[in-house]
């Protein structure tokens, strides 16, 4: 089991919550090429390590947050609110 | 010791039975040279499949598989051992059906027994929309000569009488896609075949090795990997080994070892778990798949209960088992067979999946020259494992992408040309 902090509910199973993935940088609208959005879109770095993810508190408040998990030990550290 | 191309037979079961004398060893523990054609990291089933086919059908044989554990310790010995070729796609369908092919004949090919069972597959529908897919996935199959179709709940009971298929049950079952050539094999036998086999034709198989970095040159990015670049070798927990040509046969690692070669990935890593129960009696003569209810079952030789479901929601490299998937288990399982709620599980294990956003695999080339790809294997790779080698083999030896994995390549994730096996791979495996 990992123990999500919520900024909202505080620590929460994470079975309540949906990972949603690692954290990409967005493109820019007005310039980025079709290749560039698709690889927004699938290509992950998928680290065995820390990494910044966002989890939606789907069964309590429907934030959406960003922490730090471990994905090899999943030790998880920081909140933020997004 | 080794001996090459000591065969097995029943004249030397007898012998050995009698004598109990020791068997030889079934592959050589070669000394590291410095230099290879062709290192292939990851000694699961792809790596060794590739490694096998570039010795036997291309004479390519200063080859070395590295793994950083022992060979079979990935997925490839933790799987379900389901095989299958009623996909959704009709490049997956064609891709999957030679594999079956070429498990047909493996036990005399690889002159090791892999128990290979084709005892039928069977993937329920508790919904209109499931029935929809399954109806199909059944017409695309037989387009291509597949042996599959769906059948209503009375054939169901007919096939798999220990099936709930009353009409007031939560889910009730509708109807299901058919695949009378399903079935399960002996995973580690199917590894160590073509382990002993690769070794056999002079293949190194080097254990306890990991691969740290990808040595490159000239490519975009740092060290001179990346786009553009070429691949020089491997920096190994024993030393450096140089390589014109390396093969990524890592999956669920697969991202880590492509990230040393500057190649991103359209991966995530997840576990997937499974479980089994005590032996009884066979009773169950099917392979069920249930994709309203998340689970699949099929029943060993010996007579264990195998339990499968969906790959864990979080991806992670932690392998550990979960107190949600036993319970969520067991309640689907008991859904479909009442009959089973006094069984009890024995172990409860877990894999690495590498999971691809359209659950097809990513293999061939990539803008690295000598840097090649066979992975995005997620909960289904084990039965691609003979096809996949056959085809990067090929790939390896002619230097143009084998036409069953052609619309598998990389660039279709930057393309936007997606081969959507979701509908035919999520739940059964
Ligand atoms: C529970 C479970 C059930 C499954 N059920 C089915 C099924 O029923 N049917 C089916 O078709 N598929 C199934 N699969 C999927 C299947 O097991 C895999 O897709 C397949 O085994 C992948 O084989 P592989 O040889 O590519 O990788 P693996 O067998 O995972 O081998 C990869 C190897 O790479 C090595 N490695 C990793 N990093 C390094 C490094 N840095 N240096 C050196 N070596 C390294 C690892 O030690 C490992 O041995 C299942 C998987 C799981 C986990
Ligand atoms: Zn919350």
């Amino acid at each position: 089991m990992i123990l999500v902090p919520c900024p909202n509910c505080g620590p929460r199973n994470s079975s309540d919550l949906r990972n949603t993935g690692e954290v990409v940088p967005r493109p820019d609208a007005a310039t980025a090429s079709l290749s560039e959005w698709r690889s927004y879109l699938y290509l992950r770095d998928n680290p065995a390590g820390w990494v910044t993810e966002t989890w939606y508190c789907r069964s309590g408040c429907r934030t959406y947050f960003t922490i730090e998990r471990n994905t090899a030990t999943n030790e998880v550290r920081g909140l933020e609110r997004t | 010791m080794s001996r090459h191309g000591y065969r097995y037979s029943a004249g030397k079961l007898l012998k050995h039975g009698v004598t109990r004398g020791d068997w030889p060893r079934m592959w050589s523990k070669p000394e590291r040279r410095d230099s290879y054609d062709v290192v292939i990291v990851g000694g699961g089933l792809h790596g060794l499949a590739t490694a096998y086919y570039l010795a036997k059908n291309h004479g390519i044989t200063n080859v070395a598989v590295v793994d950083k554990g022992y060979l079979g310790g990935g997925g490839s010995g933790r799987n379900t051992a389901i095989v299958r070729s009623n996909y959704l796609t009709p490049e997956g369908v064609a891709f999957y059906d030679r594999s079956l092919q070429l498990y047909n004949t493996m036990a005399s090919d690889l002159n090791l027994n892999v128990m290979l069972s084709r005892r039928g597959h069977l993937t329920l529908a508790h919904t209109d929309s499931a029935l929809r897919t399954m109806t199909w996935r059944a017409e695309v199959n037989k387009l291509l000569d597949i042996d599959s179709s769906v059948i209503d709940p009375e054939e169901v009971k007919r096939l798999t009488p220990s099936l709930d298929v009353s009409s007031d049950t939560r889910y009730p079952i509708l109807g299901a896609l058919y695949h009378p050539p399903g079935g399960i094999v002996r995973h580690d036998a199917v590894v160590w075949g073509y382990a002993r086999a690769a070794d056999h034709l002079g293949v190194h198989l080097l254990q306890d090795t990991e691969v740290l970095d990808i040595s490159c040159s000239g490519g975009d990015g740092p060290d001179g990997k990346g786009p553009g670049g070429r691949v020089t070798g491997v920096r190994t927990s024993r030393g450096d080994i140089s390589a014109p040509v390396v093969v990524n046969c890592t999956a669920g690692w697969a991202s880590l070892i492509s990230n040393m070669a500057g190649v991103p990935l359209a991966i995530t890593t997840h576990p997937l778990q499974a479980a089994v129960t005590e032996p009884c009696k066979v009773f169950l003569p099917t392979v069920v798949v249930s994709g309203s209810l998340h689970v699949y079952v099929s029943q060993t030789d010996r007579g264990e209960l195998v339990f499968g479901a969906s790959v864990d929601p979080i991806g992670t490299y932690r392998v550990n088992g979960t107190l949600e998937f036993t319970e969520e288990l067991a309640g689907h399982v008991l859904e479909l067979m009442p009959g089973i709620s006094k069984m009890r599980l024995m172990r409860q294990w877990s894999g690495l999946c590498d999971m691809t956003p359209d659950y097809s695999p990513i293999m061939g080339f990539t803008a690295v020259d000598g840097y090649l790809v066979d992975v995005g294997w997620g909960t289904y790779g084990f039965k691609a494992g003979p096809v996949a080698g056959e085809t990067m083999a090929e790939t390896i030896a002619t230097g143009r992408t084998a036409d069953l994995i052609a619309s598998f390549g990389i660039e279709r994730f930057t393309e936007g040309d997606l081969v959507g096996e979701k509908g035919a791979a999520a739940v059964g495996h």
